[in-house]
């Protein structure tokens, strides 16, 4: 391939994972409980509908995409840095501070009635989350370098122990707070205002940026670490970096939307098939096809038990969790794609 | 011609020393690779070949003493900076995920590349050529882990060119060759130090091949140089018997006019001590 077909590829791949993504929204946009179609906004309309696309559903619609991507590229990121397709955002550990953060809200302060309103939960469980990534950080680094190892066992400990304090936390809550631990812990697209959502996706778009710059690095860090040293790549830079952005992603949609789960498996896991294991495809890819996964699996939720909800965790996983067998049963490649 | 005395040893260590924690590995070793010279490393399991070369890649700053490359201290250059001078063709390269063959050359071009470029058309053509020299043009479109552990070597030493080094570290590239492909991969190795002066310094344990290609050899044992000097002075019955504490038996290859070396069976060996 040549440099500038290298270059139309990527042009391809980030117009066709953008059109989906496009077709998604406007698809989100247009079902959901109470009649307003799309084209209220741009002609004379009544004002109930304009409210509830401007106000309910596309708030709603662009968070679920920008969750959905910054999920998916974290996935993505984890994985080139353990080198392991296997790896989900969940795995090293910042979403289980994050867990706890948010339920000790819930359980002992920001109310949804309080001044902060719906910003207390996500506030304390973002804390929860940057907490979690520096002690982590601070027991996998060994010598002044951050092991790979130690930071996958740390996270698999540190996952374990949030479990077991989210059960004792549960164990102590009454029945009505038990029923929002459980909601928040099964992962939904909450509502935000505008402004909020405008700041979450300047943050998740800035961090996606700063990853996708480090894509060629990740393509040789596949050769291992010594072999990316010997390319000329700073691995402990790289592998740092990763660990703290990829983590920051997922302490921001963890914080929103609770644990929605196999968007950063199962999207990264497909894209790699079709596009390959180039990082400088895959990322912008992940961020655009996470997104559009996850605003469709949302509108699952939405419609699929009209009119109440469920949480789009519950979608993912019923969806992501057979498609994932499907994909590695119906395939002769191995989990690496081989 | 550039003599290597004239430039100055491209690949160089004075003194070197490394530990793995409380455990010594490399003590004291002082040895210099002049461009467009095959230089061997030679000596039993364990050594310290392959932690000398490791040190001199880049990949464990922590040692004492000097390792230089291109007259600069390894642990002083950037990766960026070490990686457009050095290549490095480990002993068992591992690939994480499904590259294609071009792709994996291609990565050679990493550290003459800007952050988010594409490679350009030279890097591609370089890559071409690399493929082709090594005899792999039929492999450029095939997944790396569908290929054989002799044509993955092939294709790691595609990379190694494609950088365009002046040095050039091997770590035993020939133990999974057939002995056709290892022929081939040491042409290959003599035409690029003769031809581009690149300065090659290759771990060996076959003593055939290190005669036959190493313009010098150094021998190791428990860390130390040994004896260091050309082929046929080091590759000696007294010093591969002191330093591999076995029996060889060292006569002249009648072909090639170089050393052939022979390792003797134990029992031949218990009767000559009898």
């Amino acid at each position: 391939m040549s440099g500038r077909a290298a270059q139309a590829r990527l042009a391809g791949v980030v117009l066709g994972t953008g059109a989906l993504l496009g077709v998604a929204l406007v698809l989100a946009a247009s079902v959901g409980a109470g009649r307003a179609s799309l084209w209220a906004l741009f002609g004379p309309a009544d004002e109930i509908e304009r409210a509830i696309l401007l106000d309910v559903r596309l708030p709603r619609v662009v968070l679920a995409a920008i969750l959905g991507g910054a999920l998916t590229v974290a996935g993505a990121v984890f994985q080139a840095l353990l080198r392991n397709p296997l790896a989900d955002p969940y795995v090293l550990g910042v979403s289980g501070g994050a867990s706890i953060g948010g339920i000790v809200a819930l359980l002992f302060g920001a109310g949804s009635a309080t001044i902060l309103g719906s910003l207390g939960v996500p506030a304390a469980a973002f804390a929860g989350a940057l907490a979690a990534l520096l002690l982590i950080e601070r027991v996998a680094t060994v010598g002044g370098r951050l092991s790979v190892y130690t930071l996958l066992l740390t996270g698999a400990i540190f996952n374990a122990f949030s479990a077991a304090l989210i059960y004792f936390l549960q164990s102590i809550a009454s029945l009505e707070e038990l029923h929002g631990i459980v909601f928040y812990l099964m992962g939904r697209i909450p509502s935000y205002a505008a402004s909020e959502i405008a700041v979450l996706g300047f943050a998740v778009v800035a961090t996606v940026v700063a990853l996708t710059a480090m894509a060629r690095d990740y393509n040789a860090l596949s050769l291992g670490e010594e072999g990316a040293r010997q390319l000329g790549v700073d691995v402990e830079r790289v592998k740092r970096r990763t660990f703290v952005l990829g983590s920051l992603l997922t302490a921001l949609a963890v914080s929103v939307a609770g644990l929605v789960g196999f968007v950063g498996l199962v999207v990264p896991h497909v894209l790699r098939r079709l596009l390959g294991p180039d990082h400088r495809l895959l990322l912008p890819a992940a961020f655009l096809g996470g997104a559009a996964f996850l605003v469709l699996a949302d509108l699952v939720a939405r419609v699929l038990v009209a009119p109440s909800e469920l949480p789009v965790g519950v979608v993912t996983a019923l969806v992501g969790g057979p498609f994932f067998l499907y994909l590695l049963r119906g395939s002769t490649r191995d989990f690496t794609g081989r | 011609m550039t003599s290597p005395a004239a430039s100055g040893p491209v690949v160089e260590a004075r003194g070197l020393a490394f530990a793995f924690g409380a455990r010594q590995v490399v003590t004291g070793v002082t040895l210099e690779v002049g461009a467009g010279e095959i230089v061997g490393l030679v000596g039993p399991n364990g050594s310290g070949k392959s932690t000398i070369v490791r040190v001199l890649s880049g990949v464990l700053p922590g040692y004492d003493g000097s390792a230089r490359v291109a007259g600069r201290e390894v642990r002083s250059i950037s990766p960026r900076e070490l990686a457009r001078t050095l290549a490095v063709v480990p002993q068992e390269p591992t690939f994480g995920f499904a590259f294609t063959a071009i792709e994996i050359v291609l990565m050679g071009r990493h550290p003459h590349l800007g952050g988010l470029a594409f490679e350009s058309e030279r890097d591609i053509a370089l890559a071409e050529q690399a493929l082709v020299r090594c005899g792999a043009a039929d492999l450029a479109r095939r997944s790396i882990h569908e290929l054989s552990a002799g044509e993955r070597q092939r294709i790691v030493f595609a990379r190694a060119l494609a950088q365009e080094p002046r040095a050039c570290l091997l770590d035993e590239p020939a133990s999974f060759l057939d002995i056709r492909h290892q022929v081939e991969l040491y042409d290959l190795v003599r035409e690029i130090a003769t031809e581009q002066h690149v300065a090659v310094l290759t771990v060996l344990h076959d003593l055939n091949l290190a005669a036959e290609y190493c313009d010098r050899i150094y021998l190791l044992r428990d860390g130390r140089i040994e004896a260091g000097g050309a082929t046929a002075d080091v590759l000696t019955y007294p010093n591969l018997k002191r330093v591999f504490d076995t029996d060889v038996y060292v006569d002249v290859n009648a072909v090639t006019g170089k050393l052939l070396v022979v390792p003797l069976p134990g029992r031949i060996q218990r009767r000559s001590d009898a």
